[in-house]
């Protein structure tokens, strides 16, 4: 792994107001999904998981024609459908239009898909102002970080952190009492909300058969960013699309529950086109802009593409024993935790951080809770296989394939093996306790890591084979 | 243009051609259970009182409402049932706004939004506003409180319920909104606050 | 007519553990099964698998079912190399018909062992004694890939003397993950001291799996912490009179 993956993941560990902010949070927001898909309060629960897995599959292998539908469908209702290859097509599109109109304050809903192309860095970098309006995102925007969880994105800072920070950036006077400071973070966004000009959302699904745009959301601020400002621009991964309207009966029974263990979010809004004839508020212009950025790269992979199924409910973050230590800024892209683990080497390269697939124990905690069941240790052990077939290639990792070529000759020639282990328990101390430290040269690389955290067991006079012919 | 690059891209990864035709998707999956319409209500209420927000049976609605808004400013939708039922009458109510900026002007000083609602959800204690001349998008998103008035008979049981009544929601409005429970955030500490921006107050009343 | 089985020890309990196949045969033949053990049998190539090394992991797949080819029931005292084999070996031969089909016969015949017990002598009272208390680690493999949950209970509840309490909470990963327990060690031990937290939360002295390799782990950083509370294998508590 990366020297700069290492620390981070150090770092963490050793911070144990962090570990215990992660791990806290995570508690929470996985016992609450327990709890909510147990089988008195969603009985059907597994057959929604099957369902929800056969309809990704379905749009996946035909995506395609459900753009297209998709687009066909926008355009009905008086929208507009944009698909641009990267951010640098988004930001032209977004900066282009807001020239045209005249527009220079932008309000924004949480989109973890606007995070992997940093738009609000590319929009104030041209002189517009881009304001999150998520309460968690709006903290992280004036504190310049990364979100920490694709859901909780402030789950690491605490009531002081943030304090500070509107102390700081809002020029108010220290308040660290929760309810006051969501009651500022409202004032001023507020203010935001019905002055901007452009409200840009992100989708947790685009609707095929209707054109329509889905946003699922607790606070409200999706709401006003798509009906306060005059236009609207969805941006969302293209793998975001579904079949029918009726397909959300089951998503939606998914996604909140899986997520935060709410039944349903307080606000899903179901969004197609500007306002219509009539109608007395709403925007006038509504865009969708279809976003690749990579995906079509994790498309032809028929095993792996299913990472693009992920619906971004979180589950497999707040369930993984690893993202439970590491937490959120220790992964070297913006998505973390398992999902994150297996859509990064995919989007980036494996060369990219190429520990991140053995950042696992392969526990399946995570495929087990996945609502549309990606198998996401399957994933892990096909990145795997990836990182070292590179590596082969590349002429890396040599020693450690030199020692699997050993293995596999050694697990083929029994005699070999044996008198291997025989050779092993000789050269071992033997007092019969486990052993806390060895001498060298035995104290290096996978010796000397095992033996810095947990003592290793004696060896044992016989082995069950010799104690077996004795017996 | 990106569109056909990306689109040239994605076929070419899944194997198909250009307007080749798909085989048809997973069927629909719609499971509507049998609930009496008075168990629908009990339920509704039940489920929206667990979300920390009040509801109710009235059959003076009437009464509920100027009881609520006393003293309050309020701004009603157009819905002709609010009209009908006495309540765009009361003192501090106004309606009839059909202008966009002044109903915005309006919704964002006033303390309370009072709209009806197009269906209800019993099991998750969910309204559902469907965005049109009589029912703006802002009467229940910016004023602080929101009230709705819902007839009974509209309460449905679920989800699978909503989409067999309602496939196609595009083809009626720009807007559906499924609003369960007062605006909330957990984002700091996992410390619930209520009314973030959206309203903090919610009152369901069934007629 | 004799009820035969095969054991496959695991390279892990042949060469650290023996007395855990010791165990298991001793309850199998207490059970009336013939046994025997394959003399050319070593592991069943899961590290190398783990690791990204499919040609390598291939190489000892076959070694397996070459030395299994002749055996009726196999059983195996640990998850994760049982479901190395019923669920993993289909991975590497997907490009091999051949071989696939036979991975896919051996599947049949591999048996991780409180299932075997369970299901196929289907047994749950095995008449062992052992006055403890004690909890029992679910390790993943068997938890998540096998759907292994009850069995083991089932067994150790008709064991006299003993009680077992669970953890809370329950089901986590005890941090070993194979060469991730080397690669991440800090990441490892902090996992394990989680767990630690939790078992010593049940006021259990000792703490009992059916996976070897969570044994090495839970144990290894128990002694490390200085802590009375042992591990024993379920073949051992089973073999316990």
């Amino acid at each position: 792994m990366s020297v700069e993956f290492d620390r981070k993941i150090k770092s963490t560990l050793a911070d144990a107001n962090l570990q215990l902010a992660i791990y806290t949070a995570t508690a929470r927001l996985k016992d609450k999904r327990i709890e909510n898909v147990a089988d008195d309060i969603l009985p059907d629960y597994q057959e929604l998981r099957t369902h929800a897995n056969a309809l990704k599959k379905h749009a996946i292998e035909n995506l395609d024609h459900y753009l297209e539908e998709f687009e066909r469908n926008v355009e009905a209702h008086g929208g507009k459908v944009i698909y641009c290859k990267d951010g640098t097509e988004v930001s032209d599109f977004v900066l282009g239009l807001a020239k045209e109109r005249g527009a220079h304050l932008i309000v924004k809903s949480k989109s973890m898909t606007t995070e992997e192309i940093d738009l609000n860095e590319r929009l104030e970098h041209h002189g517009l102002e881009s304001v999150e309006t998520d309460l968690g995102e709006y903290i992280l925007q004036l504190a310049h970080e990364r979100p920490y969880h694709i859901v909780a994105p402030a789950l690491h800072m605490t009531r002081y952190d943030v304090a500070d920070i509107f102390t700081k950036h809002l020029n108010v006077p220290n308040e660290v009492v929760i309810e006051k400071q969501t009651a500022i973070a409202r004032s001023v966004l507020r203010e935001k909300f019905l002055a901007a000009d452009i409200g840009i959302s992100g989708a947790n699904f685009l609707v095929a058969d209707s054109g329509a745009v889905v946003i699922v959301e607790n606070e409200g601020n999706a709401r006003l960013t798509t009906s306060a400002p005059k236009i609207h621009i969805a941006i969302a991964g293209i793998e975001k699309v579904i079949p029918r309207a009726q397909d959300l009966a089951t998503f939606l029974k998914l996604l909140a529950r899986s997520a935060t263990g709410q039944p349903l979010s307080v606000y899903t809004s179901f969004l197609s086109g500007p306002r219509r004839a009539g109608e007395v508020d709403g925007p006038d212009e509504f865009y969708v802009v279809l976003l690749d950025n990579g995906r079509t790269k994790l498309l032809p992979d028929r095993s792996k593409r299913q990472s693009l199924y992920c619906i971004r409910c979180g589950a497999c973050l707040n369930t993984c024993p690893v993202y439970r230590k590491i937490g959120g800024h220790s992964f070297p892209w913006v998505y973390s935790g398992p999902i994150g683990a297996i859509i990064t080497p995919q989007f980036m390269g494996t060369s990219h951080e190429p520990g991140l697939p053995f950042a696992s124990s392969l526990c399946g905690a995570c495929g087990e809770v996945c609502p549309v069941k990606i198998d996401i240790p399957k994933v892990l052990l096909e990145l795997r296989s990836d990182v070292k077939k590179a590596e082969a290639r590349e002429k890396h990792g040599r020693i450690e394939k030199l020692a699997f070529g050993i293995f596999a000759w050694m697990m083929t020639h029994p005699r070999i093996y044996e008198m291997a282990g025989k050779i092993a328990a000789a050269m071992a101390p033997s007092d019969g306790g486990w052993i806390r430290t060895l001498p060298a040269p035995f104290n290096i690389g996978p010796v000397a890591a095992w033996l810095s955290q947990r003592d290793l067991p004696p060896p044992p006079a016989k082995s069950f084979r010799d104690m077996w012919r004795q017996r | 243009m990106s569109r056909e690059h990306i689109l040239h891209r994605v076929r070419t990864a899944i194997g198909r051609s250009a307007g080749q035709p798909v085989a048809d998707p997973p069927p629909v999956r719609l499971r509507i259970p049998d609930v009496p319409l008075a168990i629908r209500i009990s339920i509704m209420l039940s489920r929206i009182e667990v979300l920390a927000g009040k509801a109710m049976r009235s059959d003076d609605p009437l009464a509920v409402v100027a009881a609520a808004i006393e003293g309050k400013t309020a701004i009603a939708s157009n819905a002709p049932f609010l009209r009908e039922l006495g309540i765009t009458t009361l003192p501090g109510v106004r309606t009839c706004i059909t202008d966009r900026a002044e109903l915005r002007d309006l919704c964002a000083t006033c303390d309370v939004g009072i709209t009806s609602a197009d269906y209800a959800l019993a099991d998750t204690g969910s309204l559902v506003l469907l965005s049109s001349p009589q029912e703006a998008r802002m009467i229940s998103l910016l004023p602080p409180a929101h009230i709705a008035i819902v007839p009974k008979e509209r309460i449905l049981t679920g989800l699978d319920e909503l989409f067999t009544v309602l496939p196609d929601p595009a083809s009626q409005t720009s807007s559906m909104v499924l609003i369960t429970g007062p605006s909330r955030t957990a984002d700091i500490e996992q410390i619930l606050v209520r009314g973030v921006h959206g309203p903090g107050q919610i009152t369901v009343i069934i007629v | 007519m004799a009820k035969r089985v095969s054991l496959f020890v695991t390279c892990m309990v042949d060469q650290l553990f023996p007395k855990v196949g010791i165990a298991m045969a001793s309850v199998l033949e207490r059970l009336g099964y013939q046994i025997d053990f394959p003399e050319d049998q070593t592991c069943c190539g899961q590290p190398a698998f783990n690791s990204g090394y499919r040609g390598e992991a291939r190489t000892v797949a076959r070694h397996f079912l070459k030395t299994f080819a002749n055996s009726e029931a196999i059983v195996v005292p640990s998850g994760s190399c049982t479901s190395m084999i019923v669920h993993h070996f289909a991975d590497l031969f997907a490009k091999d018909p051949a071989t696939l089909a036979r991975v896919h016969e051996m599947e049949k015949r591999v048996f991780e062992f409180s299932t075997f017990l369970t299901e196929v002598a289907r047994v749950e009272d095995v008449g062992a004694h052992l006055d403890d208390i004690v909890t029992f680690h679910d390790g993943c493999h068997a938890l998540r890939e096998l759907g292994v949950k009850t069995a083991p209970r089932r067994l150790l509840s008709h064991v006299r003397g003993l009680e077992l309490r669970e953890m809370q909470p329950a089901e986590e990963c005890c941090g070993f993950g194979g060469t991730f327990s080397v690669k991440f060690p800090e990441l490892s031990g902090a996992m394990a001291r989680t767990k630690i937290d939790a078992i010593v939360g049940t006021g259990a002295r000792t703490v009992v799996s059916l996976d070897p390799s969570c044994l090495m782990q839970i144990q290894g950083v128990l002694s490390r912490a200085g802590s009375p509370i042992r591990t024993m294998h379920l073949a051992e508590v089973l073999a316990s009179r």
